[in-house]
């Protein structure tokens, strides 16, 4: 029997729980060896000139190597011109910034635009003395208004970018849309809200130079697009250039490639000819590290009072912070994904980029998907609402059934497979829909204070959108009958090591206990693209089954000479992992002995797979919630899903994806927000005061197995790592305002904190 | 100043600056480096050792206040190397973990947990690590490993 979708717990954790994981913080290798500690001056203003910088007293300081600012910066070459018309459209694969007069310097010139940009770096022998060393580097700021907010933005009264005329980058809005024909139009706006990551590991980078090469260790997800990036920085070759991803504590998006600061870090080092390390603090983390989402909505439904939706349009304002990183890309993907899993004949969807003078924007967990499904199930909810509708049967008349697919979406995406209405069905057995709605109603009858609110949300996302860019993978099977993978893909807690060494076993018979996987260092590996977009088990891993099936075809050779038989008769036994001629097991070789038979060149395969395709992962949640009327706070009593990811390879690891993604979606849907003043200082600058959700505000989750298998790739997988978040978060959202409906709640943006429910409530009863 | 720990069961002693902490005396003087710093607000508790058989989070204590004391990381948790205390092997049977920054303060969270309170309810367990945060496993296999050690 194949270990594929078998139950198997991972060979990751051994290490990390006796010994820990080797985070950047953590290596103590000799090109270290002395390294000198980085810490960033940030800017304490949101916008401002900078008049003059004295370092003088800093470098005074005990323990200082070098304080370094932006003309420091004499020895790398300008940034690439912009490209043409904008971020090139379709690739999640490196963060696009907008060159030309939207250009995001290394460190701050003569103007900073958001709370947490860096103006200047101090070295020093420990992190202590940096601290200190930093507070004493004056910077002459003078403080101009701040944007903070799209309207500011998009009023103009200030500009951030005065050369480029405007503070909208890139401007595809949403056509007009006849909504004719439809009995019921609603319209509203919804704020997607800025989320932070947080990664519980921040950024970190070290980097060294021996005779030329750069080293850099950094917590990326994508050590080998982290390599491009610093070769374009420093106009080098690729070639001279070493990144190694070592284990990285999560990265949600936020660590795709890597950001500036670490550059800085490589041109330091380069500059004062001494490796050098960063780590940052968890406030530094906070304002430094890209956030998420900050989308305004305006969505549009109209249909038939029987609940057939027949229009919609979604227009789309991101905010993308102070600088247009990929911020400036991730309304597309809330575009392309803006029907959801409805099948509405008239679909029209835009997106504006407005900068303001707040921390950039980048992809996080979902990336422009969560949007895209926030925004359309809240539109659902509003619709059915209107028509006096179960929300739960609005979702079903409205899926793509099942003999749709593939299904050509009005948006320009095409859903390859899935079971939308047997998915939403499963849910809402699973979470007794019915005895929920019955409960519901002797709350509302008694008048309880604690009301019970049901959140129904369906969705469909698209895994692996770059999946042109493929994955590598190369197999090597040893002597010794070992085998080593080494992946493109890179793990941050994903399990890939598991994984990988699964489909070796399945595929060649080699135990996975004999197979080691690696990832993550651009001298092994310096070809691969790694993760996002939930593309690695789809891309990385059929990568992997790829390889293992060209090293199967020339071990078959091997094995022939070896036994003196025909190609023909020959067979492997995956069960045993031995070479045999068929239905003569007595007569065998294994692994070692055909590895030993072969040339100089070894037994081994390289795949670059760009066969793939994206896929189009599905499903339905049902969050059910407390809600105390007199107090406006929320308790999530249960959380029901369907997630379908096509075949899957390790329920364990599925369900972990699920678990992590379903409560970042209830965090952004319950508690968290990044939120500023007029001014643009940050007010949840630190774990202190940003809400990141805790175990005691989760309950257990229910989930529910649902497995419709991609066509494009031989594994039958689609991606699960953003599911939870696109699926949960308007499920959440959706109970809480669905235990007030009775009131006339019909919206509360999200974080649906205690202060807005109660607030809701009570407008909602002064209006009645 | 001289601070003498002993960590894991064996001293080490060193001339350290006041400030010091002692999440960075495990760290940089004791060289474990299995202790991690998740924040700098004592919210996140990634840094949580046992102190004298209490949990304390490590980046809010200084070293000097655990001079004369013992420290246990994760690393000093097994009886013997090579093996696995029971929360240890509990989070690897439950997949209690993902990327494994928060696992060792989470580990050591849970051993004090149990201490306190052997056979805790669900709730009791999730009220008990609210000072650890975890974004990789939304907590679900976190609590189902901890009730699983807790019956071990």
């Amino acid at each position: 029997m194949s270990i594929l979708g078998t139950r198997v717990v991972r060979t990751e954790d051994p290490r990390l729980l006796t010994a820990g994981g080797t985070y950047v913080d953590d290596l103590r290798l000799p090109e270290l060896a002395g390294a000198a500690r980085v810490t960033f001056v940030r800017s304490p203003f949101a916008h401002a000139r900078i008049t003059g910088i004295d370092a003088s007293a800093a470098r005074e300081a005990p323990g200082v190597v070098a304080v370094l600012t932006y003309s420091d910066i004499d020895d790398i070459p300008p940034p690439p011109p912009p490209p043409e018309g904008g971020p090139p459209p379709g690739s999640e694969a490196a963060p696009m910034p907008l060159g030309g007069p939207w250009q995001e310097p290394l460190l701050a010139v003569d103007k900073v635009r958001f709370v947490g940009e860096a103006v200047a770096i101090v070295l020093t022998d420990d992190s202590y003395q940096g601290e200190d060393a930093a507070e004493l580097v004056v910077v002459d700021y003078e403080p101009l208004p701040a944007v903070v907010g799209i309207g500011e933005a998009l009023a103009g009264g200030t500009l951030l970018f005065p050369d480029a005329g405007s503070n909208i980058p890139v401007a595809h809005p949403a056509g007009d849309l006849a909504f004719d024909g439809c009995d019921v139009v609603v319209e509203r706006e919804i704020v997607n809200q800025r989320v932070a990551p947080v990664p519980m590991e921040g950024r970190a980078a070290a980097a060294c130079w021996v005779d030329g090469k750069l080293t850099v260790w950094v917590s990326t997800q994508n050590a080998q697009i982290s390599r491009f990036i610093l070769a374009g920085a420093f106009g080098l070759d690729p070639g001279t250039i070493r990144v190694v991803a070592p284990d990285v504590g999560g990265g949600f998006g936020a660590k795709v490639g890597l950001d500036r600061d670490a550059i800085i870090v490589a041109w330091a080092a380069r500059h004062v000819g001494r490796p050098l390390r960063w780590v940052e603090t968890r406030s530094e983390n906070l304002t430094g590290m890209t956030h998420g989402r900050a989308q305004r909505h305006t969505v549009k439904i109209g249909g038939t009072r029987d609940g057939r939706v027949l229009a919609y349009r979604l227009d789309v304002v991101q905010d993308t912070g102070a600088y247009p990183r990929m911020g400036g890309f991730l309304p597309t993907l809330t575009n392309l994904m803006a029907p959801g899993p409805y099948d509405i004949a008239h679909v029209v969807a835009g997106y504006r980029v407005v900068v303001t003078n707040t921390t950039p924007i980048s992809a996080y967990r979902g990336a422009g998907r969560p949007e895209a499904t926030a925004a359309i199930e809240r539109a659902m909810d509003l619709f059915a609402a209107e028509i006096g509708m179960d929300p739960a049967e609005v979702r079903r008349k409205n899926l793509v059934p099942s003999d749709q697919f593939p299904y050509q979406s009005p948006c320009g995406a095409l859903y390859d497979t899935g079971d939308y209405i047997g998915g939403l069905d499963k849910v809402l057995a699973g979470a007794g829909y019915a005895d929920l709605r019955a409960e519901q109603a002797r709350r509302r009858e008694r008048g309880d204070v604690v009301q019970l609110g049901i959140g129904v949300s369906s969705y469909v996302e698209i895994t692996a959108a770059d999946a042109d860019n493929g994955e590598t993978a190369r197999l090597v099977v040893h002597d010794d009958g070992t085998a080593t993978v080494y992946t493109g893909s890179s793990a941050h807690g994903q399990g890939h090591h598991t994984s990988w060494a699964m489909i070796v076993e399945a595929d060649l018979g080699i135990q996975m206990e004999k197979v080691t996987v690696k990832h993550g260092d651009t001298d092994e590996i310096p070809l691969g693209t790694g993760t996002y977009a939930s593309r690695s088990l789809q891309l990385g891993g059929v990568a992997v089954h790829r390889a293992n099936l060209e090293v199967k075809e020339q071990a078959r050779k091997l094995a022939a000479d070896l036994m003196e038989a025909s190609e023909a008769d020959l067979e492997l036994d995956t069960d045993s992992g031995r070479w045999q001629v068929r239905g003569d097991p007595g007569a065998s070789r294994t692994w070692a002995d055909v590895a030993s038979h072969a040339g100089a060149e070894g037994l081994t395969a390289f795949v670059h797979y760009t066969d793939g395709a994206p896929t189009f992962p599905f499903g339905s949640h049902v969050a059910v919630a407390e809600v105390d009327t007199e107090t406006g706070k929320v308790t999530l009593v249960r959380h029901v899903t369907v997630d379908d990811a096509g075949t899957v390879l390790n329920p364990v690891l599925t369900e972990g994806q699920r678990h992590g993604g379903i409560a970042q979606g209830v965090a952004q849907a319950l508690l968290e927000e990044m939120v500023y003043d007029a001014e643009g200082n940050p007010l949840t600058g630190t774990l202190a005061d940003y809400a990141t959700i805790t175990a005691a505000e989760l309950p257990s989750f229910e989930l529910l197995v649902s497995e419709t298998p991609a066509t494009i790739n031989p594994l039958g997988a689609k991606g699960i790592g953003e599911a939870g978040t696109i699926g949960a978060t308007p499920a959440m959202q959706s109970a809480v305002i669905d235990a007030l409906s009775h009131l006339g709640v019909r919206h509360i943006d999200m974080p649906t904190t205690p202060v807005r429910v109660w607030t809701a409530i009570s407008e909602a009863r002064a209006s009645q | 100043m001289k601070v003498t720990v002993t960590v894991n069961g064996r001293q080490v002693a060193a001339e350290v600056a006041d400030r010091t902490l002692l999440v960075h005396f495990v760290r940089d003087v004791a060289g474990l480096t299995a202790t991690n710093v998740g924040c700098d607000t004592s919210s996140c508790g990634a840094c949580t050792v046992l102190l004298d058989g209490q949990s304390v989070k490590s980046c809010t204590v200084l070293a000097a206040q655990a001079d004369g004391c013992e420290v246990t990381t994760v690393e000093g948790l097994a009886s013997e190397p090579g093996e696995m205390h029971p929360v240890q092997r509990a989070f690897h049977a439950e997949h209690a973990l993902q990327c494994g920054f928060c696992t060792p303060g989470m580990v050591m969270a849970t051993v004090s947990l149990l201490a306190e309170n052997p056979k805790p309810t669900e709730e009791q367990v999730r009220s008990g690590l609210e000072g650890n945060l975890c974004r990789c496993t939304g907590y679900h296999n976190i609590v189902r490993a901890v009730l699983a050690a807790s019956e071990r």
